[in-house]
């Protein structure tokens, strides 16, 4: 029962998603909204990654302090450890479950009270590809500048644990910054941007699914939207797991 | 002119509508009338394709809209407005951004050009003044009229409404009425209105389809339904005392 109504979802998820990417009716009107979705989705979320990063990035770096002392161990090993685990799990990851909270619920009540309202219905009426026209300017402004928020979230993150080293007396400035810059790996950076990207697609479009099949009133909305963010949260962990095999082998 | 033959559509084995065939003519405001259940919501949204009927016919000046291919169904939409019953504007647009909305897509209009029809649109349903206000500033009324602006803008031949007069106090719902009735003489449209408002009915009516149980259960106009001998289309338009007064006094007075 519960593999048959997952196959069922996914199958309308798939017919959906092939209604979305279709050529725009107009490329003037496209780019307008990819403008504006690139400022709701993208820039307005600059505050939230900077606030958690931050955040994230000090407490990371007095774990690694407090838990990896030992006389065998390096100074500036914490430094490293806090990069590698920005790099490799957190700026990617859990930055984007944390966005798909904010992101997801945002793009499905918002579809949801399209369709509720009828100006779903309204644009059909028109003749115009509804799913494109909503779903695909969100999925490709998220795409285009989930980079850039995933670069913000390493640098302040790194800057937080800077703020561990600079006021408080667990470890020298001099080691932390050491640490960050030794055993660099560059091919991390590009692992962590394709995983956002990647989840920056399930972000917006099991988000906009969920929106755009909403049916009944506001109640529903608010059901719709707890959905698509935690099918988008599974969603992710899940291709965690998957890229993170296939990219770093 | 639109034409329905047998139109059927069942939803979970359920027959909402059982072979209903009427016209809908040219330069006509076309009441579609009914009890709520009836199934003229389900007919309404089959006309403008928004539902798919599983048998029959509907004949937009000829053409089977149930036999068109997704670009002839394209570009048949160009020739149709439709206004909900909740206006369905659009939150994200300004009144003037949501009547130009559809010349955006569908015209190579300049901005100029554009905005001139907008609001040219907008005047001619009585809206001055409220260009850069958002839907949710302005009153249902209001609305209703920018969702008629917006459902003109293209100069469309066929006009749907949904219940334009839900939610709107009587004087307002007749000035939508008498606005709906202009614009389908002045542009000689084909107008279908789904209305349960008896004011409606007896003021605007000038083709009356009765839908009952899913079937067409009466056909005529705002001046036969006086001395209509259909037992259900009675009690359903003269349901209230008032309206069983002003039938008693229209027959006993031998006029509308």
């Amino acid at each position: 029962m519960i593999i048959e109504s997952a196959l069922t979802t996914f199958g309308r998820y798939c017919i959906f998603m092939s209604r979305v990417f279709s050529v725009p009716q107009k490329w003037k009107v496209f780019g307008r909204k990819f403008l504006q979705e690139v400022g709701k989705l993208g820039l307005d979320s600059i505050p939230l990654t900077i606030v958690i990063s931050v955040f994230i990035g000090a407490v990371i770096c007095i774990q690694m302090q407090l838990n990896m002392t030992s006389p065998i161990m390096p100074a500036y090993s914490t430094g490293l450890a806090t990069r590698d685990i920005l790099l490799l799990e957190f700026s990617s990851a859990v930055l984007c479950l944390i966005l798909s909270g904010k992101v997801g619920s945002n793009i499905a009540s918002e579809i949801g009270t399209m369709r509720v309202t009828e100006q779903i219905d309204a644009l059909e009426i028109m003749g115009i590809n509804s799913a494109q026209f909503l779903v695909l300017p969100k999925i490709l402004a998220f795409m285009f500048f989930i980079p850039v928020l995933v670069v913000f979230s390493i640098a302040t993150g790194l800057f937080g644990g800077w703020i561990i080293a600079a006021f408080t007396d667990m470890i020298p400035v001099s080691r932390y910054i050491y640490g960050i810059q030794t055993m660099f790996v560059e091919w991390y950076v590009w692992y962590t941007i394709i995983k956002a990207v990647v989840f920056s697609v399930i972000i917006t479009s099991v988000a906009s699914f969920y929106g755009y099949y909403v049916k009944g009133g506001a109640l529903d909305v608010g059901k719709a939207s707890t959905q698509a963010v935690v099918s988008s949260s599974i969603l992710i962990l899940l291709f965690d797991v998957i890229l993170t095999k296939l990219l770093m082998q | 002119m639109i034409e329905v033959k047998g139109v059927e559509k069942s939803f979970d084995g359920v027959q909402v509508l059982k072979g209903v065939s009427c016209t809908f003519e040219t330069g006509k405001t076309n009441l579609i009338i009914g009890q709520s259940g009836s199934g003229k919501t389900v007919l309404m949204k089959s006309l403008v394709g928004l539902l798919r009927p599983e048998k029959g016919e509907i004949l937009y000046d000829g053409r089977d809209l149930l036999k068109m291919d997704r670009e002839e169904t394209q570009s048949l939409r160009t020739e149709i407005g439709m206004l909900f019953q909740g206006s369905a504007l659009f939150d994200s647009e300004t009144v003037l951004g949501n009547v130009e909305f559809p010349l955006m897509m569908y015209t190579k209009m300049t901005d100029a050009e554009r905005k001139d029809r907008a609001r040219f649109c907008l005047e001619r349903v009585g809206l001055k003044g409220a260009d850069e206000k958002y839907p949710s500033e302005i009153s249902g009324g209001m609305q209703k009229r920018v969702a008629i602006a917006r459902a003109i803008a293209l100069n469309p031949k066929y006009l749907f409404c949904d219940e334009p007069n839900s939610g709107l106090d009587p004087k307002t719902s007749i000035l939508i009425d008498e606005l709906l009735s202009d614009i389908t003489h002045e542009y000689q449209m084909t107008t279908v209105i789904n209305t349960h408002d008896m004011n409606s009915v007896l003021g605007i009516g000038e083709n009356i389809v009765f839908i009952r149980k899913g079937h067409r259960e009466w056909v005529g106009n705002k001046d036969l339904v006086y001395t209509a001998t259909n037992e259900a289309l009675s009690h359903f338009i003269f349901a209230t005392e008032l309206f069983q007064k002003v039938k008693e006094y229209v027959i006993s007075n031998g006029h509308s």
